[in-house]
């Protein structure tokens, strides 16, 4: 839709439990930015999700600021914990 | 040099045929496995999970920059996901080099830079029933604490 941009957010561990999903579409206005994806999945789980977490935009560590093009990835990455 | 995520045992024996090299008189084993305690709780099993494709990214990442450090051409990765019981291999990393200091320099820089910063997770379950993402920005461990999301980004 023109005005508007069409990304996936993915979310893992504690934030997809507390969100109750792993994935979800998001359409937000053009010249939205990483951080906004994070408030609009935040606004679901405010509480379970940190204002600043950690982000990866397209398989790659981001910054809230970032802005997004439609088809985007977007990841919401709690604390990792590997090894 | 190798990365990869397995849902399947880890074959160590496997590794360090993949990484034998006739210029090499190193070869250096790390493996980490399933504990039995984390923060006084009794632990009954881990479970993995990851963002596959950005974890194998990552961990390829890692090892291009000990080859760049170490000079270490010859380094594979594997990280187990899916449930684990106690004492099972979740990641083994085997690096070999014409000479030990190199060889072991490049697996302990590996585990510790996987550690900070490749996405996966580690669910475990406790003797009480009761499961818990592990989170170790809050809970007291053994490995290093992830630096600030600057030390990440990039």
């Amino acid at each position: 839709m023109a005005g508007e941009v069409e990304v996936k957010a993915l979310l893992f561990a504690s934030y997809a439990d507390a969100y109750g999903s792993g994935e979800v579409r998001l359409l937000l206005p053009v010249g939205s930015t990483v951080g906004d994806a994070v408030d609009a999945v935040r606004a679901k789980s405010p509480t379970a999700i940190p204002a600043r977490p950690l982000v990866a935009l397209n398989e790659r560590y981001a910054t809230l600021d970032d802005a997004l093009s439609s088809g985007d990835e977007v990841a919401l990455i709690p604390p990792v914990a590997g090894g | 040099m190798r990365a990869a995520l397995v849902t399947r045992p880890i074959d160590v024996a496997a590794m360090i045929a993949e990484v034998a090299d006739p210029s090499c008189g190193a070869a250096s084993v790390f493996l980490g496995t399933v504990r039995n305690v984390n923060d006084g709780r009794q632990v009954t099993g881990i479970e993995y999970k990851a963002y596959e494709p950005m974890a194998v990214r990552e961990i390829g990442g890692i090892l291009s920059r000990a080859r760049d450090r170490f000079g270490i051409e010859h380094i594979v990765v594997e990280h187990r996901l899916g449930f684990l019981e106690l004492g099972e291999v979740s990641i083994a990393i085997v690096a070999a080099h014409p000479h030990r200091q190199a060889a072991m320099d490049a697996t302990r820089y590996a585990i510790e830079e996987i550690k900070k910063k490749v996405p996966i997770w580690k669910l475990e379950h406790y003797a009480d029933g009761s499961r818990e993402w592990v989170d170790p920005t809050r809970a007291a461990d053994d490995a290093p604490q992830p630096g600030p999301v600057a030390e990440v980004v990039g």
